[in-house]
């Protein structure tokens, strides 16, 4: 008797076990784990998927997606390719590169429309326009950053690798070689360098430094812009079954987290200062306003490659020697284009504005 | 233990040998004949021994000394440092000094880059950034002693497995004559290669997480401990080890008796070296990756903000600086109680 109802009762726990298992896997109520590689530590240049994270805009898409901080030495192509990420952010020349050195990766939603790279300089040194390099001392951070100032040098007949037309010098991921004076025309982001030299006092006036003390050349005005943060998957992993479902809803849910950001800026600069506490505010305010202003407006609507954007791109990084060949299938718009059609508000910005920030000592 | 049958194998005497002295199990009582010849070796090795030096008397505060000449020299170096400033600095507007309300206006009659302020902050902006708070309600000093005790995680386990890893690699090297003149110029050479091109290949590569970075800092720790304690081992009196040999000891009890106690005081010099070298080992494993909850991560984000904040640079470096000192202290402590009766050639038998 006490055999059989011990095995009854081993019975019931199987039953339960079994029960319990079958719901844990693949049940509807289930959230499929992705994660998305960044490629640099956190702050409002990926506010868009932390504020998607924290308003639960993956969750509602059935997406329990985890952000990989990125790192020094962390090539996000790598990681995706690998299959340690399902998604990655990276500029679009680096991940072509990465591409062409085999790793199967492609574009599937191209975030950023604008390259934000700009070239500084203070007044006192007289370059307004790319031909007033000639002769100076330009920074450039190296590792693939050189292309568009490259390109855009070239453009105006200045030979970039000639130290006889301009003397190159490798830059540090700070300001204070510029701020030292041993730079004239220094490479800076409109979302971060930029905002670094002007959070600075400037000595002689014990004032913060202004943007009138500065001159400014960007990318875009020289015509040589690359394009900047784009989402990308591996094919390999695409063309598994399923899985473009699951791209379409990562990225619709992400384009939220962007239009969440665009229109509430202050609490989204909130959501990013959770994921690393150590980010000065004020500086992060400047940096979403200014990612905001390299996402909208999105004319075909965010997320979309426009392919003359692309086309450039690829010919400087090829003229740069970033790339040694045309790439082929580089992105496809199919996963944006059906994450678009549900998305639902202003997915295209036209009326965004962008904000006056002022900035304080320090970025505080 | 069981004591096996004397002239079995597992004895380890054989036929027509004197007994090997680490044979006596510790349980069983052993024949005379090898508590006489434990005591006569024991008696012998003494005569090598340097006679025990009288401890000095422990002074109560003795610490003080060292104390107020580390707060001293401080003090000075901050007084220089400041100096530095109102000759050549930017032009001085301190209204306040860690809260006090002061005045200060100065126009320094030089300028010289190296010390303006963003090279150079003022010492007491540096302290008063411990105390500022971040968008958690955390002050910059908590955040920075949490980074640390992430770090100490890393690099003590990296110092374990890296002091483990020397110490085992040197006990072969000094009984394999052929294994050290093959191995060393490897070893050597391992030490040549820079650890910031190792350090991505073992984090990146492995994503072990703080276990890579144990890895990373293990690899700076081993060298200077394999180093030392060869040279320790080898550094025993030859009279004493002459003197095991015709008690025909075996190799471990010569390891174990002569070449350990003999090599101390050289692989606690090396812990030293090692202990700091962890540390540092510690926070470049974690520049690679995305770890950011420890020193090094905290020490990138001051950098890429430099230009604005550079007293948080300072202020980390400061945190990372006494994260190394507290490791070395540590292993002077450690030092001070394993050698606390310690003399160069201890023969271990009295005890």
């Amino acid at each position: 008797m006490r055999f059989t109802r011990r095995m009854a009762a081993l019975g019931v726990a199987v039953a339960i076990v079994a029960a319990a298992c079958s719901s844990s896997g693949g049940g509807s109520g289930e959230l499929t784990k992705v994660r998305l590689q960044l490629q640099w530590f956190p702050q409002a240049q990926f506010a868009g998927y932390y504020a998607a994270v924290d308003q639960g805009f993956y969750k509602a898409e059935g997406l329990d997606v985890t952000i990989l901080p990125g790192g020094v030495d962390i090539v996000p192509a790598t990681v995706v390719a690998g299959g340690n990420a399902e998604f990655g952010i990276s500029w679009v020349p680096k991940m072509l590169a990465s591409r062409e050195s085999g790793a199967d990766v492609q574009v599937i939603g191209q975030v950023f429309q604008r390259s934000g790279l700009l070239q500084i300089a203070f007044k006192d040194k007289g370059i307004t326009k790319p031909e007033d390099w000639r002769g100076k001392k330009v920074g450039t951070w190296g590792y693939g950053n050189e292309a568009e100032l490259y390109a855009a040098m070239r453009k105006v007949g200045i030979d970039p690798t000639n130290p006889d037309d301009v003397t190159i010098i490798p830059q540090q991921f700070d300001m204070n070689a510029f701020l030292n004076g041993e730079i004239d025309a220094a490479q800076a982001m409109t979302y971060n360098e930029y905002a670094q030299v002007l959070e600075a006092k400037n000595p002689t006036t014990g004032q913060l430094y202004q943007p009138s003390d500065l001159d400014v050349i960007s990318m875009e005005d020289a015509g040589t812009p690359m394009l900047e943060d784009a989402i990308f998957a591996s094919q390999a992993w695409l063309a598994k079954s399923g899985n473009e479902d699951v791209a379409v809803k990562f990225l619709r849910a992400s384009f939220k987290g962007w239009q969440y950001c665009r229109d509430n800026a202050a609490s989204c600069v909130d959501i990013v200062l959770k994921s690393d506490a150590k980010l000065p505010k004020g500086h992060q305010t400047w940096q979403l306003n200014e990612i905001n202003a390299l996402i909208w407006p999105s004319p075909n609507g965010i997320g979309i490659m426009d392919q003359a954007a692309y086309d450039r791109t690829v010919q400087i990084a090829t003229d740069g020697k970033i790339l040694t060949k045309q790439p082929t299938d580089g992105f496809r718009n199919d996963l944006a284009e059906k994450a678009l059609k549900d998305l639902g508000g202003d997915t295209k910005g036209e009326s965004w504005q962008k904000a006056t920030v002022t900035l304080t000592e320090g970025g505080k | 233990m069981e004591r096996p049958p004397a002239g079995s194998p597992e004895a380890g005497v054989e036929v027509g040998q004197v007994p090997a002295i680490d044979d006596i199990p510790g349980d069983a009582i052993p024949p005379p004949a090898l508590v006489e010849a434990e005591v006569a070796l024991g008696r012998d090795l003494e005569a090598f021994a340097p006679p025990t030096p009288r401890r000095a008397r422990r002074v109560r505060g003795a610490w003080l000394r060292p104390a107020l000449g580390f707060v001293g020299i401080a003090a000075l170096l901050a007084v220089a440092w400041e100096g530095a400033k109102w000759i050549a600095g930017d032009p001085w507007d301190v209204r306040s000094i860690l809260g006090i309300p002061v005045s200060i206006i100065h126009d320094p009659p030089y300028r010289w880059m190296p010390v303006n302020d963003i090279n150079l902050p003022h010492a007491w902006t540096i302290v008063e950034a411990f105390f500022e708070t971040d968008a958690r309600g955390e002050t910059l000093l908590q955040g920075l002693l949490g980074a640390a005790l992430f770090t100490f995680r890393g690099a003590a386990v990296g110092f374990a497995l890296g002091a483990s890893v020397g110490l085992l690699l040197a006990i072969l090297l000094v009984h394999v004559r052929f294994l050290e003149r093959a191995l060393l110029p490897l070893l050597v050479a391992s030490q040549t290669v820079p650890i910031v091109a190792i350090a991505p290949v073992v984090v990146v590569g492995l994503k072990a997480g703080w276990l890579s970075i144990a890895i990373v800092a293990s690899y700076l720790t081993f060298f200077p401990v394999t180093v030392a304690a060869i040279r320790g081992m080898r550094s025993a009196d030859p009279r004493a080890y002459e003197l095991m040999r015709s008690y025909a000891a075996r190799d471990r009890a010569v390891l174990w008796r002569l070449r350990f106690p003999a090599s101390a005081p050289y692989l606690f010099t090396a812990f030293k070296i090692a202990a700091t070298a962890s540390v540092v080992g510690a926070i470049v494993g974690e520049l690679p990756s995305g770890i950011r909850d420890g020193l090094g991560g905290t020490l990138l984000t001051a950098m890429q903000y430099y230009s604005i904040q550079p007293q948080r640079l300072w202020a980390a470096i400061a945190v990372a600086a006494g994260l190394g000192i507290v490791c070395f202290v540590l292993v002077v402590l450690a030092e001070r109680w394993a050698l606390r009766h310690y003399r160069p050639t201890e023969p271990g038998v009295a005890a």
